[in-house]
């Protein structure tokens, strides 16, 4: 008998040393996340209404309702009204992109797709990274769809703009994504999950800043602008903007009290919530069964 | 790493090494429902093993358990050698799966399904083609690969299942209900596989079904009700242990007739699925005493040679269709 089994005999056991199983481990890992990632690319390509309303809406917010909306507040913190609203609508259009990515959980759920990739032999943890990237890749393409549409509607550019916010992108998509998947873990339709959309999706983006400037506010508007991690999104993304037109003094940056809080603070909470949201969705995605 | 190719061989002489699935003392409850009540059996490798029973028998939650999706709560099981609980990955690469509802992507194309599948059970990517190649021909879908799953028909989304399932040349292929809702062409196509499977490849193949003409294919069938195994083995012999013929007779007066038939002829006639039915060792013998011994008008009379139904019946004293609607009233009545 040869040393090396066929397929259809009986395999035996495989009993390798920790270190082994765990390399095994980690390239299994890997290779799932590779697998989730490149689905969800393929999904956001294929998906043409999805592509269309991506660029349509933050076109129609930014020339429609940002030109109405400047005849009334012609300038804003000092720069015009449409370069303010520009982070904010970059932030929507990145908000709204990456939460439907997570949302994919959902509708592999309803369309069985789900089960294939529960009775896979890899680790549930490695399933959700690869959401999780998927949602920073498309949610990061959707934010340069967006620089490009931000660029014709007159808000000037510059190289150092496009690499700082899609470095920034990165962090704050990864985030978006995990919130959305640690609220989608555990919905079982997609009408649940528009639900859900409308009651946190909202009013996080109505409470971030992004379509207003944050001083001057009333007292509680200022503490709920404070607790929305979404504030602390936006206000990267807008000094990028304002820096690029040589008006980063006039950024309104997100203030604790008397403390001004640094952007790579900003990120960091950006970074913490990601944390936190993975920490509540894998317990509710592990716990399900397929 | 998967190292089925060159892991040095452990020594052992157990008998069960041998066996594709071993099942031993194996318990299911989900609060107060007792779906699986302590069964036991194996299945050699290579063979194709049927699971035969009425809806609600226990059928579904078996392969649940086998499949690693559901924990056993006494006994224990194996496949291929690793255990369903302490060894589920091992178990998980070492299985294909085919459910009743379709778990493909339907927007992505036959092909990139596969190639997905491949990757994610790890299948060396200097193979992984060529094994997609050679699944999708023999499901006859090769000349589809690029067009998008949803395309597709739901025989032509079963057979691509099948192909999936053995994208990483599992051991053990499980298919629950291969062939439910499907037309009868692509029920004897499918079937067409799971031959060419057993003799070219030699791959087990465990599954569940509640058509008995499927069961008679298989090698072994185990026949399950209310949660346990009522019997197990090759139809032949099942069938040769029941060794009677079935009478199905159908009259003016029931009542009359089974009375007439217990007085006159000294055999117990029960009504299974609306009609008079008793098993004799030779039911055209019988024909000729029935017409003149019987004094109710005899509208039509049946004789069959013994078939799993018979089986099923002499094991648990009722038919499969007769268990199946006592199942849904129980069911339903559990659910008021």
């Amino acid at each position: 008998m040869s040393a090396v089994a066929q397929r259809n005999e009986p395999p035996e056991p495989r009993r390798g040393g920790p270190s082994t199983a765990r390399a095994a481990g980690l390239t299994s890992d890997l290779r799932t996340i590779k697998v989730v990632w490149h689905r969800e690319l393929l999904r956001f390509i294929g998906d043409r209404p999805r592509l269309i309303a991506g660029v349509a809406q933050p076109v129609l917010y930014l020339f429609v309702m940002g030109t109405g909306l400047s005849a009334m507040v012609p300038v804003t913190s000092g720069v015009p009204f449409r370069t303010f609203l520009f982070p904010g609508v970059l932030c929507m259009a990145v908000l709204f992109t990456c939460f439907f990515s997570a949302g994919s959980l959902v509708s592999d759920r309803e369309g069985g797709f789900m089960r294939e990739m529960l009775v896979a032999p890899v680790r549930r943890s490695a399933i959700l990274f690869g959401k999780c990237l998927g949602g920073t890749t498309v949610g990061t393409f959707q934010g340069m769809v967006m620089l490009v549409i931000g660029a014709i509607a007159g808000v000037p550019m510059s190289l150092e703009l496009v690499v700082t916010v899609i470095l920034e992108l990165l962090v704050i998509c990864f985030a978006i994504t995990a919130f959305g998947v640690a609220l989608a873990a555990r919905v079982r339709t997609i009408q649940g999950f528009m639900a859900l959309l409308q009651v946190a999706l909202f009013p996080m983006f109505f409470a971030s800043g992004a379509l207003y400037p944050l001083s001057g506010l009333p007292a509680w508007l200022v503490a709920l602008t404070r607790l929305d991690p979404l504030t602390y999104a936006v206000a990267p993304l807008r000094h990028a903007v304002l820096d690029a037109s040589g008006q980063a003094a006039l950024a309104p940056m997100v203030t604790w009290g008397g403390f001004v809080v640094p952007i790579w603070l900003d990120l960091v909470i950006v970074a913490a919530c990601a944390l936190v949201a993975l920490a509540v969705a894998l317990p509710r995605f592990s716990r399900d069964d397929a | 790493m998967d190292g089925r190719g060159g892991s040095i061989r452990a020594v052992s002489g157990s008998s069960e090494r041998r066996a594709a699935i071993v099942v031993r003392g194996l318990e299911k409850r989900y609060g107060d429902v007792h779906a699986v009540r302590g069964i036991d059996f194996e299945v050699e490798h290579g063979e194709v093993f049927g699971f035969l029973g009425p809806n609600g028998a226990g059928k579904s939650t078996t392969i649940a358990i086998l499949c690693t999706l559901a924990a056993p709560t006494a006994g224990s099981a194996a496949i291929a050698g690793y255990d369903v609980v302490r060894e589920r990955d091992a178990v998980r690469r070492n299985i294909g799966l085919v459910f009743q509802e379709t778990t493909l992507d339907e927007y992505l194309t036959a092909h990139r399904n596969l190639l997905f599948h491949g990757e994610l059970y790890g299948v060396p990517a200097d193979v992984l083609p060529e094994r997609i190649e050679q699944v999708m021909r023999m499901v006859g879908l090769w000349d589809r690969k690029d067009s998008a799953v949803s395309t597709f028909s739901g025989g032509m989304k079963r057979r691509l299942e099948i192909a999936r399932g053995l994208v990483h040349a599992p051991n053990v292929l499980f298919l629950d209900e291969p062939t439910i809702g499907l037309d009868p062409q692509t029920r004897s196509t499918i079937w067409g596989y799971i031959g060419e499977l057993r003799e070219r490849h030699g791959t087990t193949v465990f599954l569940t079904t509640h058509y008995m003409d499927e069961a008679e294919r298989c090698d072994r069938v185990a026949i399950m009700d209310a949660g346990k195994i009522v019997a197990v083995g090759p139809p032949a012999k099942l069938k040769a242990a029941v060794g009677k013929d079935r009478v199905q007779l159908r009259t003016d007066d029931d009542a009359a007739a089974i009375a007439a038939l217990r007085e006159k002829l000294r055999i117990e006639a029960k009504i299974h699925e609306d009609t008079i039915t008793f098993a004799v060792p030779s039911g055209e013998e019988l024909l000729p005493r029935l017409f003149a011994e019987l004094s109710v008008p005899i509208r039509s009379v049946s004789v069959a040679r013994p078939s799993l139904d018979d089986v099923f019946l002499s094991f648990t004293g009722t038919t499969m269709r007769d268990a199946e609607a006592s199942a849904r009233s129980e069911q339903t009545g559990a659910k008021r």
